[in-house]
């Protein structure tokens, strides 16, 4: 808020301590934001495959980079997560889920289920 | 648009330490917000070491022992010492509670007091409310009525109507629910936030009440109640244990159900 004082603005995002739910809650934003970048970097790749074989093996080949590799796992947990925490929303959105003694508890379960999807993709590969 | 860092004025620096006498065994170093208006000087952090063998076992009392002690220069609210008048909301560790209801053992170590997140510093912990208000008096939090009061008898509701009302009328209006709030830090201009929501939807659920519709167009707003992310920091943090993100959560339903017809 501007006001014509010269009175300060109490610490805010430097003190706060955020709750593990807060930390989930900004987190989901910031995946949502990597998920659209990811996204473009998806396009790419599936317009490399439909460029024919010569394209296709440099795709290939770029893909088997260990940074490569990172972000793409990186993309399908941010995927889980981002999925997981949408689904608690609409929990939400119907009024359940509120209660403040299980709001850490859930928060752990749904990135323990993100872990668990994103491990369960790579084993059945 | 947010600011997610402090403005120029604001920053922090360091201030004094005050020594505990040598005596002392048990001893506890409080980390306190410190700004005088009249120096026109950055804020600063005081660090106070207290004998804990000498203070009451709140953060209150620790905090007064300071003023009586250490520094009478020291600036807060506070008046009934036992969590009902709100008045002694500030963030401690990190999390904004009551300092009268919160023990100081409930703590390991260093005890860091500012005040309430994102407002305009008065002096000391001493917020400015006069907006948090303003936004208070905005949803009308009395009753309104149309049909005529009964000649003899009250408006009375049943049992089961005035269980509704459980979990929103003890709130004391101390505003650590929405100064813990990072859509109220960034939009409060605009956004009402967790505490003043909570009282508003304290009148949609009260059955006496006859202005729900009217209620319902006020809030009716891309930003009054839809800059709630459910990020559930202030539920996390209400030293009431009430819950205003389900209010909050609640109201949402009632616009949207009232969209559906």
């Amino acid at each position: 808020m501007a006001f014509k004082t010269n009175r300060p603005t109490s610490p805010h995002l430097q003190i706060y301590k955020l709750p593990l739910t807060g930390l989930v809650s900004i987190s989901h934003r910031l995946t949502g934001m990597l998920l659209s970048f990811g996204l473009i970097l998806f396009v790419v790749t599936v317009s490399a495959v439909s460029m024919g074989l010569e394209s296709y093996a440099s795709m290939q080949n770029m893909l088997q980079c260990w940074v490569v590799k990172g972000i793409y796992w990186g993309f399908i947990f941010a995927l889980f997560f981002h999925l997981c925490h949408g689904i608690r929303h609409l929990f939400w959105d119907i009024g359940i889920g509120f209660q403040q003694d299980t709001l850490h508890k859930i928060a752990i379960i749904e990135i323990a289920i993100s872990f668990v999807l994103t491990v369960t993709t790579f084993l059945s590969l | 648009m947010a600011e997610f860092i402090l403005p120029k004025n604001s920053t922090l620096t360091e201030g004094k330490t005050y020594k505990a006498s040598a005596e002392a065994t048990s001893v506890r170093l409080f980390k306190v917000y410190r700004w005088d208006p009249e120096t026109g000087k950055n804020p600063r952090i005081d660090s106070f070491e207290v004998d804990m063998d000498k203070c009451g076992p709140m953060v209150l009392d620790a905090i007064l022992k300071i003023k009586n002690e250490l520094d009478p220069s020291l600036t807060f609210r506070r008046s009934c010492r036992e969590g009902v008048c709100g008045s002694c909301a500030m963030n401690i560790n990190g999390k904004n509670t009551l300092a009268c209801t919160k023990a100081i053992d409930s703590f390991a170590d260093t005890i860091s007091i500012f005040p309430l997140p994102h407002l305009q510093v008065i002096k000391d912990l001493v917020p400015d409310m006069t907006h948090f208000y303003a936004q208070y008096a905005s949803i009308k939090p009395w009753i309104t009525t149309q049909t005529p009061a009964p000649a003899d008898v009250e408006r009375l509701q049943s049992h089961e109507d005035r269980a509704k009302l459980d979990g929103l009328y003890e709130c004391v209006l101390c505003a650590c629910c929405s100064t813990s709030c990072p859509s109220y830090w960034w939009n409060s201009e605009r956004y009402l936030g967790p505490a003043v929501l909570l009282q508003a939807y304290r009148w949609l659920a009260d059955s006496r009440d006859e202005h729900t519709g009217a209620r319902l167009d006020d809030l009716e707003d891309p930003f009054k109640v839809f800059r709630c992310h459910t990020i559930m920091n202030c539920t996390d943090t209400c030293p009431k244990g009430l819950n205003p993100a389900k209010a909050i959560a609640e109201t949402k339903q009632l616009l949207a159900k009232r969209q559906l017809g």
